[in-house]
């Protein structure tokens, strides 16, 4: 089969493998319909996630129709049409029991390699470094997908692979990072990045009642799909105004009662932190940039929330302890159990409530992946987001 | 608060021999208290320190006990540092050695207090016979715990109840489903064969008897004596994790691996890293009994590395514990 590879920084390519096949019992093969590339792979792209091998497959955004099942597969049946959340997660652990997918206790066979970078490790996740398991991705024509009960959802053939994709990630992502905002009538919510993630995370803040979303990025295409498409009430463009005031403005000088960083480890911004930021990280002594994520500490107003749905690998510098604790500031993250929302979700999108298709600006073959990753890393051609078709 | 916090009664398999650890470290401890005193005091009065050992006070005494005064600051520093390093220990033994030739020199100038000389001469020999005891006690230690002998503990929570964890562990066949390297256990009865692939297709097995078994507590085995030339013992124990979280169960094991083939099929059987080997076995049991297979990836299926990518038809792969 074809499949989109990491062959090193900066280079994917789409490679001739062999055909996934049943490793577990509980596994199932779905023939990948519609694939599509996240902004985490952009960090995989851009080298930031150690344990990537040259070859690997990428891509944890899939979905497509299933043409084989493992001996105890129950709920799937051959010819069914679903959506695979990112997270690989068994069901049966206390984790999972919980509804903490992305923390399940059994997905990932190389969690020593995590443990030795987090101390404990967190689920395994398709196409995304051997930390975090080793599983092929489902940029491909097959994708092998282990617990099959558990994770894969069936959708209805009367909405499109455009409507639906997303529910396995970054639709999911996106409302999980407004919903630890435990949004009250009438607060505000700011949301920096107004990529893919940070869409939907404005989306969903508006759905769960915020009274105004402040959308923060600085490409004016993606302010204004924020606002025309997300349901932003105002947009910060960095490049044009000062983002402290904007938000003293927009807040009566009380700061946004939730924050949502939808940035993650590759934030831009000005200046000689930034400078600093970029050094330290060239260096290899600081992994991760957390500037959206300092500067969300910073505005969010007195006793409110930061939620990080952003993507961090390892060490930040300069992290604002103090503020976070003179200020009685609570931080929440994780990625996304994105089996506990997939269901409400697509709920929403039978009934109309959301339609998460408006941020694709490029659909292009698997064959073209590598463009797909160019587009969207350098934010050219106006790309928000690239779905791949693969058949 | 976890089911091994509190004291545990271990099997007698698995008792200590030797000194405790703690009394070890304590011990150096308590002497690199001594070397940092006696260097402060060396160094800061040396004209009282002196008068005290029957010395004349002397611009040269002054600067032999300054410069003594450094090095036992050293040695007591190091001490602090790492109260079981033989080499700190023996560090004092020579330090000792050069403070009863300097008195011994003491005897021959004038101008000296005998009675002072004498009793300060018979208390470095004291401390040097204690000296010299902990350093080879410490290098013996050492030797031992670095060629010998291999004591592993790990714990893992298991979402079953301490029953079904029991009754699989029991069941030793089970064993090889989540032990990488263990090939087959084969139950006789109270005794069991067990068998590992050695290097070279050599096939290592030994066996191996229960001699404590309390059901949904604990299970201790060890070698049958003149079976293996590898004597090794274990035990498991079983308790109900607080909050509804099923089973933490802990595992110790101890052997003592000889060289040649037989220990390095043992050395296998428990990795490189036999605490690594021993979590990851672990692991691979709580998948077990709460998924009901061992999870394989593209990636682990392969001994070595590999990319994150389905596997040729005329590559082999290691999917034991797989259900079949």
């Amino acid at each position: 089969m074809k499949a989109n590879c990491w062959m090193g920084k900066k280079k994917v390519s789409v490679e001739q493998v062999p055909d996934p096949k049943i490793l577990n019992s509980h596994d199932a093969i779905i023939r990948v319909t519609s694939t599509a590339i996240c902004g985490s792979d952009l960090h995989l792209y851009n080298g930031f996630i150690p344990s990537m091998e040259c070859g690997d497959v990428l891509g944890h955004e899939f979905m497509g129709e299933v043409v084989e099942v493992g001996s105890t597969v129950k709920n799937l049946k051959v010819g069914d049409r679903v959506v695979v959340p990112f997270p690989i997660a068994c069901g049966k652990c206390f984790a999972c029991q919980q509804g903490t997918t992305s923390l399940c206790e059994n997905s990932n066979p190389n969690a020593w390699m995590a443990e030795k970078l987090w101390g404990h490790s967190p689920c395994g996740i398709f196409g995304y470094s051997h930390l975090l398991g080793g599983f092929a991705g489902g940029q491909a024509e097959y994708v092998r997908v282990p617990f099959a009960d558990v994770g894969p959802l069936k959708v209805p053939s009367h909405l499109s692979d455009d409507q639906v994709l997303f529910l396995s990630d970054i639709l999911p992502t996106g409302y999980m990072g407004a919903e630890m905002c435990n949004i009250q009538p009438g607060q505000v919510v700011a949301v920096w990045g107004a990529g893919p993630v940070g869409q939907f995370a404005v989306a969903s803040a508006k759905l769960l009642g915020a009274e105004r979303v402040v959308s923060i990025d600085r490409y004016p295409y993606r302010l204004e799909m924020a606002a025309q498409k997300a349901g932003a009430t105002d947009t910060i463009d960095y490049e044009e105004s000062d983002v402290h005031e904007a938000l003293m403005e927009i807040t009566g000088g009380r700061g946004p009662d939730a924050c949502i960083d939808a940035v993650g480890l590759e934030a831009h911004s000005h200046g000689p932190i930034y400078a600093v930021d970029r050094a330290k990280q060239a260096l290899m002594i600081e992994p991760d940039r957390p500037i959206a994520l300092r500067q969300a500490i910073r505005e969010c107003k007195n006793g409110g929330i930061v939620s990080v749905s952003g993507v961090y690998g390892g060490f930040v510098d300069t992290f604002p302890m103090g503020v976070v604790v003179n200020r009685a500031l609570t931080i929440k993250s994780g990625q996304c159990h994105a089996h506990r929302y997939m269901a409400p979700l697509l709920a929403r999108i039978e009934r109309g409530e959301i339609d998460p298709s408006f941020i694709i600006t490029h659909r292009l073959p698997l064959s073209e992946a590598a463009r797909g990753f160019d587009l969207f890393n350098k934010r050219v051609d106006g790309c928000e987001k690239v779905v791949l078709k693969a058949a | 608060m976890s089911q091994f916090n509190r004291p545990q009664i271990v099997g007698p398999a698995l008792q200590r021999v030797g000194s405790s650890p703690r009394a070890s470290a304590r011990n150096g401890l308590g002497l690199g208290v001594l070397s940092v005193g006696l260097g402060l005091a060396e160094l800061l009065a040396p004209d009282r320190m002196a008068s005290l050992i029957g010395l004349p006070k002397t611009p040269r005494t002054r600067l032999v006990l300054r410069a003594l005064g450094v090095r036992e600051l050293l040695a007591g520093v190091g001490l602090l540092a790492q109260p079981r390093s033989a080499r700190w220990h023996w560090s004092r033994v020579a330090g000792d050695a050069m403070d009863l030739a300097l008195l011994g020199g003491g005897f021959s100038q004038g101008r000296t207090k005998r009675t002072r000389l004498i009793a300060a001469t018979a208390a470095v020999a004291g401390v040097t016979a204690i000296d010299a005891l902990s350093a080879a006690r410490e290098s013996r230690e050492s030797a031992r715990s670095t060629a010998t002998s291999i004591h592993v503990r790990k714990t893992i929570t298991i979402n079953r109840e301490p029953k079904a964890v029991y009754e699989f562990w029991r069941d030793l066949s089970n064993l090889p489903q989540f032990m990488a390297h263990l090939e087959s256990v084969e139950v006789l009865d109270e005794r069991s064969t067990w068998r590992v692939k050695g290097p070279a297709g050599l096939s290592i097995s030994w066996q191996a008897e229960v001699i404590l078994d309390h059901p949904s507590q604990c299970i201790v085995w060890r070698s049958v004596h003149g079976t293996t030339s590898v004597p090794n013992r274990g035990v498991v124990r079983f308790g109900a994790a607080p909050g509804g979280r099923g089973t933490e169960v802990q595992v110790e094991l101890k052997y003592d691996p000889p060289g040649g083939a037989v220990g390095a099929a043992f050395a296998k059987l428990f990795g490189e890293e036999p605490s690594q080997q021993i979590q990851s076995d672990l692991r691979r049991l709580k998948q077990v009994l709460e998924t009901g297979e061992v999870l394989h990836s593209d990636a682990s299926v392969h001994r070595g590395p590999h990319p994150a990518r389905p596997a040729s038809s005329n590559e082999s792969i290691q999917t034991k514990g797989a259900a079949r």
